[in-house]
């Protein structure tokens, strides 16, 4: 099963903008958030889509 | 002997011969070499057949014997349904997809294809066996320059100006021109787009091109053509570095980011226009004409 068109993990640095309803992985800097959405983007098959600057969110289209 | 031997032999070569000549592997890749050739060699000879065998029944008064057309009508329905089968198939294992509308597209050329060889056999037998080969022969030339025009679609070059445009973020969106493409967030992805990506901008000419380039089939054949054409700098599982065509909603302008494995922007210009515009794509808008009080006229 596939999940398209849903937020499938949301990488943050500010724990007070987290999303709720995905999996939520915080982060310490701006680094480690790029780090970890590359790494989430090839795991999921999904594109890292920038929502603020403290917040990706990764989705599959 | 029979009386119909030559002109049915006559028949049934030259319809091979069109339908040989209307088979050509190009940057589309499509039929494959050698097995899919063979297939639609194979069903022309069967088509030029019938088409030649309706011209003995008929001066023959076996006017019965015609509705063995039919047949030949449902037989090439099934060499459409193949096609799409086929090509729905192994579009899934494209790196970019053809998409529905372009296998449509293909599948229906490939049955007409056939329905022209039955009526070149069909016209170059009655001509042989009415009025000798010399006429024969310059009917079977004819028809097959009307074929090899008949074959020839409009191109996306004759609907739109194609203009390169150098693509650009302003913060995580990507942009062709002042289009909006998509959100790509991780600037190690957006370097890649920034330095292998191409970006053009397709300006319908009139109303009617305006309907054709804003169907998501046509917009997914003109990426595809591009990237069968020119590579493409991507792999499974990237989904970032697609292909795409986005529209303005002012004015109706595509805007196509693209990223080539090959790196000629000139050529990726002329596969764009060369693009064919596919038949269900084509609306035309201006055709509907209304009266001075809004109904439509007939």
């Amino acid at each position: 099963m596939t999940l398209e068109k849903f937020i499938l993990a949301a990488i943050t640095t500010d724990p007070e903008k987290a999303p709720t309803g995905c999996a939520v992985f915080h982060v310490d800097s701006v680094e480690e958030l790029h780090k970890v959405a590359l790494n989430l983007e090839a795991i999921l098959d999904g594109i890292a889509h920038l929502v603020s600057e403290e917040v990706f969110v990764v989705v599959r289209h | 002997m029979n009386e119909y031997l030559y002109p049915v032999i006559f028949g049934v070569v030259v319809g091979t011969v069109t339908r040989i000549s209307m088979l050509k592997t190009d940057y589309r890749q499509y039929p494959t070499y050698l097995h899919g050739k063979i297939i639609h060699i194979a069903l022309g000879f069967i088509a030029a057949s019938l088409g030649t065998i309706a011209v003995p029944a008929i001066l023959e008064e076996e006017y019965t014997a015609i509705t063995f057309l039919t047949v030949a009508a449902s037989q090439f329905r099934e060499v459409r349904n193949m096609e799409r089968n086929t090509l729905t198939e192994l579009d899934s294992y494209e790196l970019v997809s053809r998409g529905k509308a372009y296998i449509e597209g293909i599948a229906l050329t490939f049955e007409s294809r056939n329905y022209l060889v039955i009526f070149t056999s069909l016209l170059s037998t009655f001509a042989y066996v009415i009025f000798g080969i010399g006429i024969a022969t310059i009917v079977a030339v004819i028809c097959f320059f009307i074929t090899h025009r008949m074959m020839k679609g409009n191109k996306i070059g004759d609907i739109v100006h194609v203009e390169y445009k150098p693509l650009h973020f302003e913060g995580a969106g990507l942009h062709v021109d002042d289009i909006y493409i998509m959100n790509i967030g991780l600037p190690s992805k957006q370097e890649i787009i920034l330095e292998y990506g191409m970006g053009f901008v397709l300006t319908p000419k009139n109303l009617n091109a305006l309907t054709t380039i804003s169907n998501l089939g046509q917009r997914q054949a003109i990426i595809h053509d591009v990237s069968t054409a020119l590579g493409v700098h991507r792999d499974s599982g990237e989904p970032s570095l697609y292909p795409l065509a986005k529209r303005d909603l002012i004015d109706g302008r595509l805007g196509v980011f693209l990223i080539p494995h090959e790196q000629d922007r000139e050529k990726a210009e002329r596969v764009i226009k060369a693009c064919p515009t596919l038949e269900n794509a084509i609306r035309m808008p201006s055709e509907r004409h209304l009266d001075q009080k809004g109904r439509e006229r007939a």
